[in-house]
């Protein structure tokens, strides 16, 4: 470590102001902040800070999405495999390590083009407009391709996290000071540009050439659908879908390793438990009317509806994304609630889209602002009536 | 049902702001303050629920071929559908000078904050948008209702979101070229692929 500080303080100079790379100075930035804590004052109030800061909050989201990354490599390559050879295999009858192996086939490539792509966007509006090169963007390049389908042609993950990256945050000023989640904004583009390569039953499992017939890949949320709700004809157990043992976006499949995010999010009070609250509380007030008022899809238990698509991965990272979300404490619970309602109100009743969850999320971002502005506004009038001034 | 599913396609995948991009003058302009945006939105739910179903009945009791043989068998043939225009921006007109009255007389502060824009809303594209989507989809008067209802709401929602995040933008640092109007039309866009979540409901 004392070796690596020198080295930084021997190029320190380079960097500054005057040196030779002075327009390179975000990238000396990036590297001396992320190995090392930098030892520079603060030149105006407030002195006194928290050291919980922009970095390691991503940092920190970033460890919880480990668990779904790591997920993501096995069951890609188990379900290829599964899919290739026999459908029947069982998680525990595959080669764990050929599985992995598959599955980095599959994960790595989308995520290096994601990362270089994306990242040199990002240095290049760091460079050019003199801000900061962000964790935010590691959190970004890692929810992105957890989020895609296994496989997706690679020209298309990079226009996606282009579009993410720069009409979604960094035109806006960078992070921070978005108004919509630029991962799901970039997902969202390639759903409506490339609904082919994103959408149907052929995609969600890798190698689709070669898959044994009659294998229809299609995933839970695509089974509920076609058999309108009969969990008799389910392909997949409730614990399969729970594990993630199940076909869909590489990393969205498994609860339980959202879960285990959910619980290092919270526990580091880095992600909002009222937005994850209003969320599943909104999705369990919307099954249960649903539940009261049809039959077929309308009828699914609540149970299920949380295992399968992306419910869980949408409610535990995508919608407790600090910056696109609700400000306020009851706004968190309003924009929570607000998902997880519109999610199983668009699998339900709307035929267009299997999973709603990402438009959900999107659709609550743009209303954000209106519901935080309305708060404290509220706010404001009670404390006005308090103290008799109205 | 059929007017909720009209309602409900009008406010999310043809809303007349960001599908149509109709009514951008106002929207873009009145969107600063959510206050206003809120005012004026509500006067264009206002203005089209009223204006809409108006129109709709002109339209099938006068001017469509062959629409006024209730009055006499001899003019079963008379075709006055060229006079839709017209007659449309007659009503639309009469009806915001009303909206305009009661504005003045029951809330000064919105009077003044809207200005100039309130009269515009008689040229608000989207009103007119709506009588004429009205003929020809061919809607009945209680459809045109519901349509004018609907495609009023999705503007409002549509308005005081964007009203919304402009005051939020405010401490956005975006690239010099594209402050102010340039930041709004990218910001619509971004909200229209929000608002597709309602494409494709049926109920």
């Amino acid at each position: 470590m004392r070796f690596l500080e020198e080295q930084f303080h021997k190029v320190a100079p380079l960097f500054g102001k005057g040196g030779k790379f002075e327009k390179l100075y975000p990238f000396y930035e990036a590297g001396d902040t992320f190995l090392l804590s930098p030892g520079e004052r603060t030149k105006s109030g407030p002195h006194v800070r928290d050291s919980l800061d922009l970095k390691r909050t991503m940092i920190t989201v970033v460890l919880a999405l480990l668990p779904c990354t790591l997920f993501a490599l096995f069951n890609t390559g188990y379900q290829e495999i599964r899919a290739t050879t026999d459908p029947t295999l069982g998680p525990l009858d595959v080669n764990f390590a050929r599985a992995l192996y598959l599955g980095l086939l599959s994960f790595l490539p989308v995520y290096i083009v994601t990362v270089a792509v994306g990242g040199l966007l990002e240095a290049l509006f760091a460079v050019v407009r003199k801000h900061e090169i962000n964790e935010g963007f590691l959190v970004t390049s890692l929810l992105f391709p957890l989020t895609l389908p296994p496989d997706i042609p690679l020209w298309q993950v990079a226009l996606g996290i282009a579009f993410g990256v720069v009409i979604g945050k960094e035109v806006f000023g960078g992070t921070g000071m978005n108004i919509l989640n630029p991962a799901l904004t970039g997902r969202i583009f390639l759903y409506f540009a490339y609904p082919a390569q994103i959408s149907g039953d052929l995609v969600w499992i890798g190698d689709s050439a070669n898959w044994v017939d009659g294998f229809s890949g299609a995933t839970p949320l695509a089974t509920f659908y076609s058999a309108q709700g009969d969990l008799t004809q389910m392909a997949y157990s409730w614990s399969d879908a729970f594990w993630g043992f199940v076909p869909g976006s590489m990393g969205e499949t498994s609860a339980a390793a959202c879960v285990l995010g959910a619980f290092i999010l919270l526990f580091t009070k880095i992600g909002s438990w009222r937005i994850m609250a209003g969320c599943v509380l909104g999705g369990l007030g919307m099954t249960l009317l649903f539940n009261a008022v049809g039959e077929g899809y309308h009828d699914v238990p609540f149970h299920w509806h949380l295992v399968v698509g992306s419910f869980a991965f949408g409610t535990v990272f995508m919608a407790t994304d600090p910056v696109s979300a609700s400000q306020t404490d009851t706004g968190r619970w309003i924009y929570g609630f607000g998902i997880g309602a519109l999610t199983i109100l668009v699998r339900v009743i709307n035929p267009a889209y299997p999973a709603g969850i990402m438009l959900a999320i999107i659709f609550m971002n743009v209303f954000a602002p209106l519901i935080d502005y309305y708060v404290v506004r509220a706010n404001i009038r009670r404390r006005e009536v308090r103290l008799g001034l109205q | 049902m059929e007017y909720v599913n009209i309602i409900v396609k009008a406010v999310g995948p043809e809303n007349m702001a960001l599908a149509f991009f109709l009514g951008m003058c106002s929207f873009l302009a009145v969107s600063k303050k959510v206050d206003t945006a809120m005012g004026l939105g509500l006067a264009v739910v206002f203005v089209l629920t009223i204006v809409t179903p108006i129109n709709s009945i002109l339209f099938n009791y006068l001017l469509k071929p062959g629409a006024m043989a209730w009055a006499s068998p001899e003019l079963a043939e008379v075709d006055l559908s060229f006079l839709g225009f017209i007659v449309y921006i007659a009503t639309i007109a009469a009806v915001v000078q009303i909206v305009e009255m009661a504005i003045d007389r029951y809330s000064p502060t919105l009077y003044g904050a809207l200005g100039v824009f309130l009269p515009l809303i008689a040229v608000n594209c989207a009103i007119l948008g709506s009588s004429l989507f009205m003929v020809q989809r061919e809607y009945d008067v209680g459809e045109s209702l519901a349509y004018g209802f609907g495609s009023g709401v999705g503007f409002w929602l549509a308005m005081i979101a964007l009203a919304a995040i402009r005051e939020k933008l405010k401490y956005s640092n975006v690239p010099p070229g594209l402050r102010g109007l340039g930041i709004t039309f990218i910001t619509t866009g971004l909200m229209a692929m929000g608002f597709m979540i309602f494409g494709g409901i049926k109920l």
